[in-house]
This record gives C-alpha cells, structure tokens and sequence, in this order.
C-alpha cells in the first residue's frame, strides 16, 4: 500500500479514494452499507464420458442463511454446444455467463460453425482476471465442438484447469469423494448420469449451501439434452417447487 | 472474496553440461482444497526457452501468456530464435511493472544459439538474476541445503535430471503445499537432440 493511503486510512474521519481502500474503510465504518448478495453456495459438477460432456448442478440459492430460490438454474447457456454450471454470486456467474453467450452466437453466426470450447474459456478468463477477483464467478465449462468434448473450470482470479472430472462451489469436497472412487476413462451416458446425480446428491445432503433438485445437461456430437429436476433429493414430497 | 487459487509449489531449474532441466511438482491449491492434483506449472515460452510459476495461478498464467506472445512478434521482427535472457527482460518488465499487483515467482530458462544454456530466476518484486541452479515456491525452503551440497554444473543430462527428481521429492515430502507427481522438461543445447516432457514419480 503506498504511504499516503496508509496515513489516510489511519486517520479514522478521513477517506481514501482507491476503491478497494474506501470500500474496507465505509464497510468498517457504518452497518447500513454492508450488503448481502445473493450468493448460490453451491455443487456443480462435471466431467467427461464416452459420448461427449455432463455438467451436474444442485438448484439452491442463498441469501446467508436463508433459501432464496428453492429451484434455480445454475446451467448457463453458453451455445447449442456449450454450457457453463455456475457457483458464486449469482449476478456474477449470469451476467458473465450472458455476455459469453452474446459475443460466442455473433462469433459463430460469422463463421458458420459451432463456437469452440476454448473460445467461451478465453473470454471467461480474460473478463475475470481483468476484475481480480471481485467478481465472484466459479464457474465448470463444458462442450463439445469440432475437435471433441472439453472441459475447464475457470477461478474467480482467473485460472483455469482442464481435467476429465471437475467439481466446484461449497459443496465440491462432498462432490469430489465420489467422484474419485467412482471416475473412469471412457463411461457410458447412463453410468455418466448415475455418478453426476449421486455426486451432486452428496453435495445437496451434506453441504448446508447446496439442497432441493438435481439439474443435469449432457452434451453430445448430435446434439444436447438438457434435464432439470432430474432427481428431487432434497424436497419435501408433494412440494413442486 | 474466495480465497485465490495459488501454486504453493515447488520449482526448480539446473543448468548442466550440455543443456538445461526445469523440475515442478503438480500440485495446484486453493486455501487447504486441492483443487487440481495434476497441474503443468512448466510453461513453454518459445520452442528452446520455458519457465516455472509459482505464485498465483491467474497471475503467472497471464504472465507467461502475454511473454510467449511479445516473445514471438519479437522473434519474426528480428527473423531468428529468440535469447533466453531477451525472454527473462521481457517478463521482468511485467513483473516490475505490476509488481503492486502481481503474486508471481518465475524461473526462466533454456538455451539459445549465441549465449548457450541459461537459468534466470525472478522473484516477485520485479528483479531478475542470472543463476546456475534456481529454486522457487514453497517447497525450496527445505531443499536450500540438499542443492547447495549436491549440485554440480559438470553434471550429464542424466545425473542433472535424477539430481531435479531427487530434490523435489524432498520438498514434496516436507511442504504441504507441494504434491503430485514430477513433472519435468529436459532442453537440450544441441540442436539435433529433441525437447522432453515428461513425468516422473517421486523417489523417496
């Protein structure tokens, strides 16, 4: 921190103007101006099978505590070809999302081909490294395009990792276990849909962030198929919502 | 704000007779979560010159991205292959010029037609210096001793390589934060003898 912001900062009546100093300095300083978000503590899940890419969400949002959304949707459109599970602020993770999804459909409509995998990675992490990490997006891509099925997690600073099994939000430790016993290379679609449903299952029963249904989209080369409330875990029988 | 995914790491590279070996183990962490056990923290620069990150993930990835790309519009401009030390001067401009910002400890090595094979190691801050052996991330605290009392720079491609394995292991063995496996990249100065990547376990 440079000198001047310190000696403004320890004189409690006065205020630095670098934003990130005058936000912690006007969060310390008065009650009324600390918000709460609307945040999805979450489990999403993906992972690579025979055919092509499952991406796996629970369908809970949360303000703190409380149950905003018994039934969201946390699998973001990206194309026909891609999708992006989400876990974070909610606002962050759709409207980055969208903006992917916008700037991918006029790529693609230019080309004429379906938009690649590493394409929606690129602009994902370019626009979360340039907010460094203030904008609270975890997000697992996944797709399947001319040179096969992908899969990324990209970190709120901007990182990324591409591996065959990814899980991410508070409930990925959860999420994780099974994956690890379960994973293999080269699934079928109907074991593929099993291990992601259970997973995200350990993720709405032992998470307190994550809860309600199951949300699954299995993207293939011929085409993609999503399916929501797969399973209905954590509702109460008889509750549609 | 989530807590940043980091390479506690441990990175090393060597200069022995006849090349270079850059060593990291792959071990990608976000606060106690491994969030990915199997990670390239080796980059590659240019065909001959590559560099080790530690740090932050999205820092150093940026880093080494944004190089890679000045390093090969440089390379066309001038129509030959690219200096190691020109590599490590324009990642040290980044470095020091962010240097507010930037979590990033880098190692740049490999070797190039005129200066032959070179270790650079940058250390967050944004300074840079011209080393026989480099060692980075969390990990080398503990092996400081084990290189200084092993390393030599008459060794050959393989006692260099087994000398890389063996003080990784140790690190990893000792440093939460480093885990894995190996991974390895042996760049040869001889034009005729072939870049390796590959991967190792540990040999302890």
């Amino acid at each position: 921190m440079y000198t001047l912001e310190k000696k403004l900062l320890e004189e409690p009546k006065k205020t630095s103007f670098t934003y990130s100093e005058r936000n912690a300095h006007l969060l310390a300083s008065s009650k009324d101006l600390k918000k709460t978000f609307l945040k999805t503590g979450t489990t999403i899940v993906g992972m690579i099978f025979k055919d092509g890419v499952v991406l796996a969400a629970d369908t809970r949002s949360t303000v703190d505590k409380i149950v905003a959304d018994k039934n969201c949707e946390k699998l973001h459109f990206i194309s026909e070809n891609i999708y992006c599970a989400g876990a974070g602020v909610a606002a962050d993770t759709e409207h980055i999302t969208e903006m992917v999804s916008s700037r991918l459909s006029l790529h693609s409509l230019r080309s004429g081909e379906h938009p690649r995998v590493v394409s929606a990675m690129t602009m994902l992490k370019d626009h979360l490294f340039k907010h460094m990490g203030y904008l609270t997006a975890a997000l697992i891509l996944g797709g399947v395009d001319a040179t096969g099925p992908h899969l990324y997690s990209v970190w709120p600073h901007g990182s990324v990792d591409c591996l065959p099994y990814l899980t991410m939000g508070s409930g990925s430790v959860a999420a994780m276990s099974f994956l690890e016993a379960r994973y293999e290379d080269g699934l079928e679609e109907e074991a593929a849909i099993g291990l992601i449903g259970d997973a995200i299952e350990a993720g709405i029963l032992n998470d307190l962030g994550s809860g309600s249904n199951v949300d699954i989209v299995v993207i293939k080369k011929d085409g993609t198929r999503m399916m929501r409330n797969v399973r209905k875990t954590g509702t109460i029988s008889g509750d549609d919502e | 704000m989530a807590e940043p995914v980091k390479l506690g790491t441990t990175i090393m590279s060597v200069k022995y007779a006849g090349g270079v070996i850059l060593g990291a183990d792959t071990r990608t962490s976000a606060g106690s979560y491994v969030a990915n056990r199997v990670s390239y923290k080796i980059s590659k620069l240019s065909d001959r010159i590559y560099c080790c990150r530690s740090g932050s993930a999205a820092d150093t990835r940026f880093l080494a991205d944004v190089t890679k790309t000045n390093l090969s519009m440089h390379s066309s401009i001038i129509e030959e292959p690219p200096l190691v030390r020109t590599a490590a001067r324009l990642m040290r401009h980044y470095t020091y010029a962010y240097r507010e910002h930037l979590s990033a400890g880098l190692i740049v090595a490999g070797v190039d037609e005129i200066e032959g094979p070179k270790v650079f190691q940058l250390p967050s801050g944004g300074s840079a210096i011209e080393i026989p052996v480099a060692i980075g991330g969390s990990g080398s605290t503990f092996i400081t001793a084990f290189v200084d009392a092993n390393y030599r720079p008459d060794m050959n491609k393989a006692e260099a390589l087994q000398f890389v394995i063996r003080a990784i292991s140790h690190a990893m063995d000792r440093d939460g934060s480093s885990g894995g496996i190996i991974r390895t990249v042996v760049i040869p100065e001889s034009e005729d003898e072939e870049v390796a990547e590959e991967w190792h376990k540990t040999v302890l």
